[in-house]
């Protein structure tokens, strides 16, 4: 297929995917706020951790209130991952690829437009952000649902999984890196006492508090980080979304299991092989937070790496590149 | 439903003769529309509507926002066309497009046409749109313009005449597909037994035409469809197009050219083109070629066409026979390459470089429609009777300074065709842009775009300028199933 179809599709996926996540760390900080008495600016500046754009933040906004985040992350059209920039560009990419994708995706893409840009216009969404966020989650859902049923599930479609995937798997990696230190008292030791209600208001951000609740029982921090990072069942799980991520590669390129075609693909090769083996108490004694970073740098190559395997131009004046290694 | 009175306004309509009762091509129908139910016609009105929203059916207007996307306004009533009539505007535009298509392959060859002062020498070499870097190039089949759109236009005397031939990038295919889609969809117990031509191969023909201009011995030719992006005006019927005929919609930035052809630039590296239907202007093609800032085109595109190693549809250099000034000479054109008599009439022009017919457009300025030779989609022209003083005076030094880039018309009353206003029928003008397909074969759809000037009185039918569309039927004939629409081989009647 077209490089240029593939990477925009590529980015539509991660774009909603992207918008969703916001939709769901906001709902979740809410939610640990209520009822908090500590000061605004403590309560919500670890949002703009989670997105990583403080510093595009500090720039134009005095203090991190709860008004001034929600509006950054939720409208602001000139933060380029605010939800409404998101949501416009993955529309903006499907227009330039609509007869690759069928028309209910098109449709429910351009549904997904006008809420957030009505929702935007309306000064009552960001006094209760819940219903909203809600909304946004189950249009993204709908919009996944309409693209596995009804186009088929060939080159574009893996390209777009695979886009969806890397996304996920870097946005509950940094829900969790951030959320974690918070719910610990002394932002130490790992496992001591438990705020039931905030650590499910966590899990419930990921949609992952009944699964993880059938499969674990009771609320552990070590047992929920454990589930978020290595569940290879449930889709949110830093593990699943990078063994689909390796699927959806391996459909595209045609490699033969445990081989390669392509240097992202051997990257991520490599990542699902560690996350394949990895057990929770180690990385909690090498430390969670440096596991994350290193899982999201692992993330950001391969994403860079897809652009040179696939979408750049550049490769095709390279040499060819070795063939498969097993 | 009750359909009278229907109030004309002098010219001629299409569907009412002048004492009110139906043309013979349009009783049917009419009776049919008097069976329904009061509001009924309404109703479906407002499903077709719903419909086009639905279908995301739009265009893009370049004077708004970036990227807005405008519905166009679909009238449920069809234009008719009886299929006496259409039989003889099939064969005029097949005797036009053949001429036209000998004539730039003549201007850019052996020049014969010229040498036989069948047209002035001055004229060809002074047209902004010939294409010095076409000269001495050879198309597959000899054919330049595989894709013509003529507008037609029929004036109160009830003649058809040809406005322009829009040789180079025609748009509107994909609205007339659209257009009788939801034509069957809303209004179908209507439409069910009408006997109207079928107009859904058009696809399948041009995707025919395109393979088959492939440079020779190409045995399973790749074609592409080039647009500019999503921001030009037609970029729907361009994805339209691409989804129809299954082939990939590319962009300038999409194709390469190495080792001396034409590449596209896939997830699994580079795969050979062999024919380009390209929606962009010979201007923005090549910016080794032609204009070196364009963005949208493909660096040294031309040498490989030259070398004969990609076909273009349209071929670059068919603009010199849309100029207005070399139009006013088709009707000579036509005699020259067959000795026949042009079927289809040319809207009477003056031409601006010569002295007397200047003095003439000069003096009847306040009648006269003056359009720029060189300009499409209705920009530059100064419509006499309407302008002000003041205009006509610029006008005029305008003509005077640059002669040879003024023609002049007479004002036509454009047709009209019933058009639901309200829960009423109104007469609204009209104009007709058949589609033909040129390569082995010539193809003409039948019927084509018909766009409807939504205004009381007006006669601008532009998309942008509050004009709509109007499904097109071209009845088949009563007696006998021959099919209306013409293929015919090209070897038969080529000279």
């Amino acid at each position: 297929m077209l490089s240029r179809v593939a990477e925009t599709v590529y980015w539509l996926s991660r774009y909603v995917e992207r918008a969703e996540n916001i939709a769901r760390f906001i709902d979740v900080n809410y939610n640990l706020t209520l009822g908090e008495t500590e000061s605004l600016s403590k309560q919500w500046t670890p949002l703009l951790e989670t997105t990583a754009d403080q510093d595009e933040f500090v720039k134009r906004y005095d203090s991190p209130t709860r008004e001034n985040v929600l509006q950054f992350l939720s409208f602001d059209e000139k933060n380029g991952n605010s939800m409404t920039s998101c949501v416009a560009r993955a529309r903006e990419n499907a227009r330039t690829i609509r007869e690759v994708i069928s028309s209910v995706v098109w449709e429910q893409l351009n549904t997904f437009h006008h809420l957030v840009q009505a929702a935007g216009h309306s000064p009552k969404t960001l006094e209760q952000p819940q219903a909203f966020c809600e909304q946004v989650r189950l249009t993204s859902h709908l919009l996944v649902g309409a693209m596995d049923a009804t186009m088929s599930h060939d080159e574009a479609w893996h390209f777009s999984r695979l886009g969806r995937m890397i996304e996920r798997g870097d946005k509950t990696s940094r829900l969790l890196d951030v959320q974690y230190y918070n719910l610990l008292p002394d932002g130490g030791s790992v496992g001591s006492s438990l705020d039931v209600v905030r650590w499910s208001a966590l899990l419930r951000s990921a949609s992952a508090l009944e699964s993880y609740r059938r499969l674990r029982g009771k609320i552990v921090p070590i047992r929920v980080a454990e589930f978020l990072m290595l569940d290879r069942k449930f889709p949110r799980a830093m593990h699943f979304a990078a063994m689909r991520a390796r699927d959806s590669m391996r459909m595209i390129s045609g490699s033969e299991l445990n081989s390669y075609c392509y240097h992202s693909e051997q990257l991520l090769g490599r990542l699902c092989s560690s996350l394949d083996y990895a057990v929770i108490d180690d990385i909690l004694q090498d430390g969670l937070h440096e596991y994350i970073d290193q899982f999201q740098r692992q993330l950001n190559t391969i994403g860079q790496e897809i652009h040179e395997d696939f979408f750049s131009v550049d490769r095709l004046n390279a040499p060819p590149q070795d063939s498969v290694v097993s | 439903m009750l359909l009278l009175p229907y109030e004309m306004d002098g010219g001629f309509d299409e569907m009412f003769a002048p004492d009110g009762r139906p043309r013979a091509s349009g009783e049917r129908f009419v009776r049919r529309l008097e069976a329904l139910a009061d509001g009924n016609l309404r109703e479906r009105q407002k499903s077709a509507e719903l419909n086009l929203q639905n279908m995301g059916i739009t265009f893009n207007v370049y004077s708004h926002q970036a990227g807005t996307e405008k519905i166009w306004p679909f009238d449920l009533l069809p234009r008719i066309i009886d299929a006496e009539e259409w039989s003889m505007i099939a064969k005029g535009l097949e005797q036009r497009i053949r001429a036209l298509n000998l004539f730039v392959d003549d201007v850019y060859n052996d020049r014969k046409i010229i040498k036989d002062k069948a047209v002035p020498e001055s004229l060809i070499a002074s047209s902004k749109t010939l294409r010095k870097q076409c000269v001495g190039l050879r198309p597959a089949q000899r054919v330049w313009c595989h894709i013509t759109g003529v507008d037609l236009i029929r004036d109160a005397d009830g003649q058809l005449y040809v406005l322009e031939d829009n040789m180079r990038c025609p748009s509107g295919v994909s609205y007339v597909l659209e257009n009788r889609e939801l034509m069957k969809r809303t209004f179908a117990h209507v439409f069910e037994g009408m006997s109207v031509e079928p107009i859904e191969e058009y696809p399948e023909q041009l995707l025919k035409t395109l393979l088959d201009c492939a440079p020779a011995g190409v045995s399973d030719p790749v074609a592409v469809l080039l647009t500019p992006g999503v921001h030009n005006s037609a970029y729907f019927e361009h994805s339209f197009l691409a989804q129809q005929m299954g082939i990939e919609l590319v962009h300038g930035s999409d194709l390469i050219v190495k080792d001396g052809f034409v590449h596209m630039i896939t997830t699994r590296g580079l795969q050979r083109v062999d024919v380009i239907y390209r929606r962009i202007d010979d201007d923005f093609l090549d910016p080794a070629h032609f204009r070196a800032d364009s963005c949208l085109g493909v660096k040294n595109l031309m040498d490989v066409y030259r070398a004969g190693r990609v076909s273009l549809a349209n071929a670059p250099g068919t603009g010199v026979a849309d100029d207005k000034a070399v139009y006013a000479y088709v009707p000579d054109i036509i005699r020259y390459y067959f000795d026949q008599d042009p079927i289809l009439p040319n809207v009477p022009t003056f031409l601006c470089d010569d002295a007397k017919q200047r003095q003439h457009v000069l003096s009847h300025l306040d009648q006269l429609v003056v359009k720029p030779t060189n300009e499409s989609g209705g920009y530059g022209i100064l419509m006499g009777p309407h302008a002000s003083a003041n205009e006509r005076a610029e006008c005029a030094e305008a003509i005077q300074k640059n002669p040879r880039d003024w023609i002049a018309q007479p004002m036509l009353n454009l047709s009209t065709v019933p058009t639901l206003v309200g829960d009423e029928l109104k007469p609204r003008h009209v104009d007709l842009r058949p589609f033909v397909l040129c390569g082995k074969d010539v193809y003409v759809m039948p019927g084509g775009l018909t766009r409807v000037a939504l205004k009381k009185g007006s006669m601008i039918v532009n998309s942008s300028q509050g004009g709509g569309s109007k499904d097109t039927w071209v009845l088949r004939n009563g007696t006998t199933a021959n099919s209306n629409s013409v293929v015919t081989t090209l070897e038969s009647s080529s000279c």
